[in-house]
């Protein structure tokens, strides 16, 4: 059974609309990776729960359906588990993405299975995370799948990562326990150069500190995990240095009014734009200056990473979706063969005779692969030099080329710039994603 | 009057709403926005009318008419449509019955919902689209929380949730076969509380129906239902007046309506903070069976 209590927090919940607090609020994506047995549904559900993000007529269809089939405890995993596939089987097929808020915040969970055939989606759980719970069992430790879901957020580039020691009630909330598995883990973090790393002991089932502070770990000084997503600074991930805006679609209104506008449409990647500045237009490398930046009628003074805008530019050119407005002095690598990190997607395997189409920002063109480097085994971070198969869940290192230069920069530095999709000709499919080095 | 924009979490998702609207535009060629009256849809007309500023939505309005509508949702459509510049386009169910298209359903409990998507392939078909936007939300149903924000579907209009294309980072991909086509949701990561929220900081205009007035109802399977023409009562149900709102809008014949007194929208928005239980739960349309949204996804459904 459940231990699901009424937390303080759902009461303040119901006082978040007696203000205008809601526009203060700020978006955290964070990704969860992990099994049946480790307590991932309960933990997700006690933080869906003590939010008030369940509702009564869900939480008793649920019920009814986990009663049904015979089982003694509330399966949470119905919740999202809608298709019915997977009702029947009982198994999570996809990336499954929850939401709840508490007045500071509102979450978005990309939550994953974790075993390794469901790599593909872990690592699609993981490109828009801003930091990823990686849940360990204190009565196991440091296992494979440890290994495997912290090389996936290490990959990914996600800022943050959370280990929370789970089952701390099976080990007598033991500080010795706790102590020698956050050792294993901090050594771990200090191979794979993760930026920044978080560990709580916590029990999913009882709630110990996760939205409340246990009463069985005095020995732990640290926040709750619920504390934690509520306030870790997530602003400074934020990529304010390289100026990149890759056009996505070009404003013409050709009606009276706005005879003569031009505005280029699309999403700030990283830097902050102001009018005035400075800029090159790829693929042209032509000078420009940003006449204006604007929103909905509105003209701004500055353009922040991950908002969705409208630049004008003084002079006129010829520029279409593909294009990219940099900052004059801060540019990207400009080139056609470049090697990634890759995960293969499809259950055809790579084909090095064919040709694939690539996306990367706004622009699409067609790529081959020119080699194989390496393969990583994600469970033991070994590379294999000579295995030349990529089949569907591999992570790969491949040298590529594209039929013309793209603009970019390497994942680690810039998620949107440095990341690419592979599409087969034939079937339309998206077969691989890759970050490119 | 120049002003940076406060990055809060309906900004982050404003902004992603109008990046997808965009790579609409830029990636398909005839593109129609689904619009039902409905607040969602209500959402999605406003995100398009920003994306493009100041030039028009680059694409038509698809209203898929049951025939069963509330007149204050036809009189909301028609001025937005004035207002927007947009064209609209309807799809009529009763027309789709007329030819024989699609059977009505008889008896008590009889509704138009599923007929519609008979008259949605058809149209989309006749307009030659290639890419349907809709308001659907991954909190809204279980069935609809591991949609894609491009959603493929097949040239008889039917969606393969086994066999969905991966998405990462903001790469989508809308390449397709001649008669396939996609549907496309910009608003799936906003909740229903987003949506309100949204709706009172763009203090967007909204229908009448969605503030309390009064109706005369009967209440069936515990579910407040308006009374209509074509709305068969069964033994025992009885017409009451009452002060009711939406909390969504559909077909007349599963809007479930909510007892209230909320006339504006910060009142709207308390009451949906207060709800225990979820906005879908007064719809009679997915109470038909534990998969009932899959099965009418599956076949074309919105």
């Amino acid at each position: 059974m459940f231990y699901f209590q009424m937390s303080t927090l759902a009461n303040e919940q119901m006082s978040i609309m007696d203000s205008k607090a809601y526009l203060d609020m700020s978006l955290l994506r964070f990704t969860t990776a992990g099994s049946v047995d480790d307590g991932k549904s309960t933990l997700i559900g006690r933080l869906l729960y003590d939010s008030k993000s369940i509702f009564e007529d869900q939480l008793s269809a649920i019920e009814e359906t986990s009663k049904r089939k015979g089982q003694e405890e509330v399966d949470l995993s119905l919740l999202t588990d809608g298709l019915r596939a997977e009702r029947e089987q009982g198994i999570t097929i996809d990336v499954a993405y929850r939401y709840f808020a508490t007045p500071k915040r509102k979450f978005i969970i990309a939550d994953t299975p974790g075993h390794i055939q469901y790599t593909r989606n872990m690592v699609t759980g993981a490109s828009t995370a801003n930091l990823a719970i990686i849940l360990v069992d204190a009565r196991n430790g440091v296992l494979e799948q440890t290994l495997r879901h912290t090389y996936i957020a290490h990959l990914l580039n996600i800022p943050h990562v959370v280990f929370c020691i789970n089952k701390m009630d099976l080990m007598g909330y033991s500080q010795e326990t706790y102590e020698t598995i956050k050792k294993e883990l901090e050594q771990l973090v200090v191979k794979l150069q993760l930026r920044d790393a978080r560990f709580i002991p916590i029990s999913a089932k009882y709630g110990d500190n996760v939205v409340d502070r246990s009463e069985h770990m005095d020995w732990y000084q640290g926040t709750t995990l619920l504390h934690l997503l509520e306030t870790i600074e997530i602003n400074q991930d934020l990529n304010m240095a390289d100026g990149r805006f890759p056009v996505q679609y070009v404003i013409r209104p050709q009606q009276k009014d706005h005879h003569d506008y031009r505005g280029y449409a699309g999403r700030i990647a990283s830097g902050v734009f102001k009018p005035g500045d400075k800029v090159k237009v790829l693929p042209w490398e032509l000078a420009s200056e940003i006449k204006a930046i604007d929103f909905y009628g509105e003209e701004l003074d500055e353009a922040l990473p991950s908002q969705s805008v409208t630049v004008r530019l003084t002079n006129e050119i010829e520029l279409s979706r593909g294009g990219m407005i940099v900052h004059q002095g801060n540019e990207p690598t400009i080139s056609n063969t470049f090697s990634a990190d890759v995960c293969w997607f499809n259950e055809k395997s790579l084909d090095l005779s064919k040709k694939y189409i690539l996306r990367h920002t706004t622009n699409e063109l067609k790529c081959v692969i020119k080699g194989i480097n390496f393969k990583t085994n994600i469970n033991t971070y070994e590379k294999d030099l000579d295995d030349k198969q990529i089949k569907m869940n591999d992570i790969a290192n491949l040298s590529l080329m594209t039929a013309k230069p793209i603009f970019y920069d390497s994942y680690r530095k810039n998620r949107t710039t440095g990341s690419i999709i592979l599409v087969d000709e034939g079937t339309n499919e998206t077969v691989a994603a890759g970050m490119i080095n | 009057m120049i002003k940076t924009i406060n990055r809060n979490h309906l900004r982050e998702l404003e902004s992603e709403a109008i990046f997808v609207m965009r790579e609409i535009a830029a990636q398909f060629e005839k593109p129609v926005l689904l619009f039902s009256g409905g607040k969602d849809s209500i959402v999605l007309v406003h995100l398009a009318v920003k994306a493009f500023h100041p030039a028009r939505i680059p694409f038509p309005l698809l209203h898929i008419d049951t025939g069963h509508n509330f007149q204050e949702t036809l009189d909301y459509r028609d001025e937005l449509v004035e207002k927007t510049g947009a064209t609209l386009y309807v799809g009529s169910v009763q027309e789709s019955i007329n030819k024989g298209r699609a059977t009505e359903e008889i008896g008590v409990g009889a509704s138009r919902n599923k007929l519609q998507t008979v008259t949605l392939l058809d149209t989309l078909e006749e307009l030659k689209a290639d890419a349907a936007i809709g308001g659907g939300r991954r909190d809204e149903e279980k069935a609809r929380a591991k949609e894609r924000f491009f959603s493929h579907r097949d040239v008889f209009g039917q969606w393969d949730p086994k066999n969905q294309r991966p998405e990462l980072w903001n790469l989508f991909n809308g390449k397709k076969n001649v008669g396939e086509h996609f549907r496309v949701f910009p608003i799936s990561n906003w909740t229903e509380m987003d949506v309100w929220q949204y709706i009172l900081m763009e203090n967007i205009p909204m229908p009448s129906l969605y503030y309390t007035h009064k109706r005369r109802v009967f209440q069936r399977d515990g579910v407040w239902l308006a009374e209509a023409p074509f709305m068969e009562l069964k033994e025992g149900e009885q017409i009451v007046e009452l002060d009711v709102r939406c909390r969504t809008i559909g077909d007349i014949s599963c809007t479930g309506l909510t007892l209230s007194s909320a006339d504006n929208l910060e009142d709207i928005v308390k009451e949906v903070a207060a709800s225990r239980v979820t906005e879908r739960g007064g719809r009679a349309d997915d109470k038909r069976s534990e998969a009932a949204m899959e099965d009418r996804k599956k076949e074309g459904y919105f």
